[in-house]
């Protein structure tokens, strides 16, 4: 379902949980790039990969780039779809490290293991943004006028007080507060 | 007849059946005029409520004319008089009847042994609620069988359209039953979680009790203004802490009482609790998904109120009792005793209080009733409430 609400940034665009989720990834892809650029060479001897620091570093700005896209643009569609083929590229150069005499070949199966899982998130995303955003959405019906009170909301305030709760409807005796508050000059705060 | 007939998870369908015939001399045969889709029909048409067969008839909240009466009822009832069917089908003659307390009627439910074994006691039979409640056809047709049918019914007079009429049969006395629990004091906040149906309702109850401030809680900007309109200060859960808000609305002490207007299904994308539910659900470990219960046990004031119209079916996980109990909540909750409260709140339709019609948004014949489930469920066009004509 998608709704426009104040805080909605466009019209025609997903329901607030794949905005939400859209988010994480550009806010997760941010991260990880940093962590692409800061430590490039900490993670290639994590990964057996040694001699191809410049790489990461390059797929660490790729993915820096790809979350400013999908968190600054109107619309991230192209953006998770990007990351979709950056997990491809990364999948890829993972593989390449799986060869019988790279001691660090368990690591790698775990860290291709998570880029599959994270894979599939940005295949959701991007599949439930691509249905959705192409639809406009249907006008707001406008309900403003539907108080339900004939005689208005100030005139019902209070109509039913000759309304005797029941006995057992009521707060238990034992229960009420010893002294009842004062009752608010202003009924209503300010709205 | 035609009638709206559950075949299975998401599948209801216009077909046709056979004409209800009078079984019991205490049953009356209405033609329905009017008949809505309640909140609660989606908790079947989901099929988070257990015990659905398909061929069942759906509908719990219908209106009409009498045109046969069975021998015992006629003293009660005519051929002609104009009737609004309360969803809860009551004797009128057993304790829990004398008591006021029709919703669990001792006698109604024809599959009482079936419910005794789920909740430790029968409940009253319900119209087109699962065989826990009776295995009852419902009223989403174009006739009803009206069992027990001389306490079952509120007489309602001519000139009056069906519109204002009909949420006599669950959602007016829904919503101001949940007030009423409350026990509303002018120095009250009430918090109502969920802008539906019932939900609005409880609403204008609580405004016609005299509420100091009604505050009520969802997403849907549709019925956010309808709530707006109807007096209410709106939180759009998407966009702002709830807790926070209530704080702030409350001077940081909490609203005095907590209405639940949500039930087993609610939706609170993003919370950590709400998907440990979603997964558990999915996994069969858990039959509902009650955040709003915790969000209320957390929120409201110490010695406050929690009001649960909402429907809840089985077996619940990570209430926090610690909450409850330590700051001595009080928990009111149960279906509705809908003929304890209709007589009065018929006079104030008929003076003009209230129109309860504000709340219908659309109206169509009962075989467009399959889609409006869907529109209704996922809240699309502005949906809040449907009203069919069969």
């Amino acid at each position: 379902m998608r709704y426009e609400t104040e805080r909605t940034r466009r019209r025609g665009h997903a329901d607030t949980a794949t905005d939400t989720l859209a988010r994480g990834l550009g806010i997760f892809s941010i991260a990880l790039g940093i962590a692409e650029v800061v430590a490039p060479r900490a993670l290639a001897r994590a990964l057996g990969m040694k001699g191809q620091e410049g790489l990461i570093t390059g797929y660490g700005l790729r993915e820096i780039a790809t979350g400013i896209g999908i968190l600054a643009s109107k619309d991230p569609t192209p953006w998770i779809w990007g990351r979709v083929a950056g997990d491809g590229l990364d999948l890829a150069t993972l593989a390449t490290a799986l060869e019988r005499d790279n001691p660090n070949k368990r690591n790698v199966g775990i860290a291709m293991a998570a880029v599959a899982g994270v894979t599939a998130l940005d295949v959701y995303c991007a599949q439930t943004l691509s249905r959705e955003s192409p639809h406009p959405l249907p006008p707001l019906q406008d309900y403003s006028d539907r108080t339900g009170f004939p005689r208005g909301v100030e005139q019902a305030r209070g109509a039913a007080s000759d309304f005797e709760v029941p006995r057992d409807f009521r707060t238990p005796e034992a229960l009420r507060p010893y002294t009842q508050p004062d009752l608010p000059q202003n009924p209503m705060p300010s709205m | 007849m035609r009638a709206l007939v559950w075949h299975g998870t998401t599948d209801i369908r216009c077909d046709s059946v056979p004409d209800p015939e009078i079984e019991h001399p205490r049953d009356a045969i209405i033609k329905v005029t009017s008949c809505a889709i309640c909140g609660s029909d989606l908790h079947l048409y989901d099929h988070f409520m257990p015990g659905m067969k398909s061929g069942d008839i759906m509908g719990h909240e219908s209106m009409g004319e009498v045109v046969e009466v069975g021998a015992e009822a006629k003293g009660k009832l005519k051929v002609g008089d104009r009737v609004v069917i309360p969803f809860t089908i009551i004797c009128g003659e057993c304790d829990q009847c004398k008591r006021g307390n029709f919703s669990v009627c001792e006698r109604t439910n024809r599959n009482g042994h079936i419910a005794a074994k789920a909740f430790g006691h029968a409940t009253a039979g319900l119209f087109g609620y699962t065989h826990l409640t009776g295995g009852y056809p419902g009223g989403q047709a174009e006739y009803l069988r009206v069992p027990f049918a001389d306490a079952t019914h509120i007489k309602v007079p001519d000139g009056i359209p069906d519109e204002k009429l009909l949420f006599l049969s669950d959602i007016f006395p829904t919503g101001w039953q949940a007030a009423v629990q409350c026990d509303i004091q002018p120095t009250d906040t009430v918090a109502i979680w969920g802008a539906g149906p019932v939900g609005q309702m409880a609403i204008r109850s609580a405004i016609l009790l005299g509420a100091r401030q009604v505050v009520v809680i969802d997403r849907i900007p549709e019925r956010l203004a309808m709530a707006e309109a109807g007096g209410a200060i709106t939180i759009n859960f998407d966009e702002e802490s709830v807790v926070e808000r209530l704080n702030e609305l409350t001077n940081g002490k909490g609203p005095e009482k907590c209405i639940d207007a949500v039930g087993m299904e609610a939706h609170a994308a993003g919370t950590v609790d709400a998907m440990y539910d979603r997964v558990k659900q999915a996994a069969m470990m858990e039959t509902d998904r009650p955040h709003v219960l915790r969000e209320m046990a957390y929120v409201c004031r110490p010695a406050g109120t929690l009001s649960v119209p909402g429907v809840y079916g089985g077996l619940l996980d990570k209430i926090p009792f610690g909450a409850i109990m330590n700051k001595g909540l009080t928990i009111r909750t149960g279906q509705t005793h809908v003929n304890r409260w209709t007589d009065d709140l018929l006079r104030r339709i008929e003076e003009g209080q209230i129109d309860p019609s504000f709340v219908i948004t659309h109206t169509v014949g009962l075989e467009e009733g399959p889609e409006m489930y869907k529109i209704f469920r996922d809240k699309q066009d502005g949906c809040v409430k449907v009203v069919l004509k069969p």
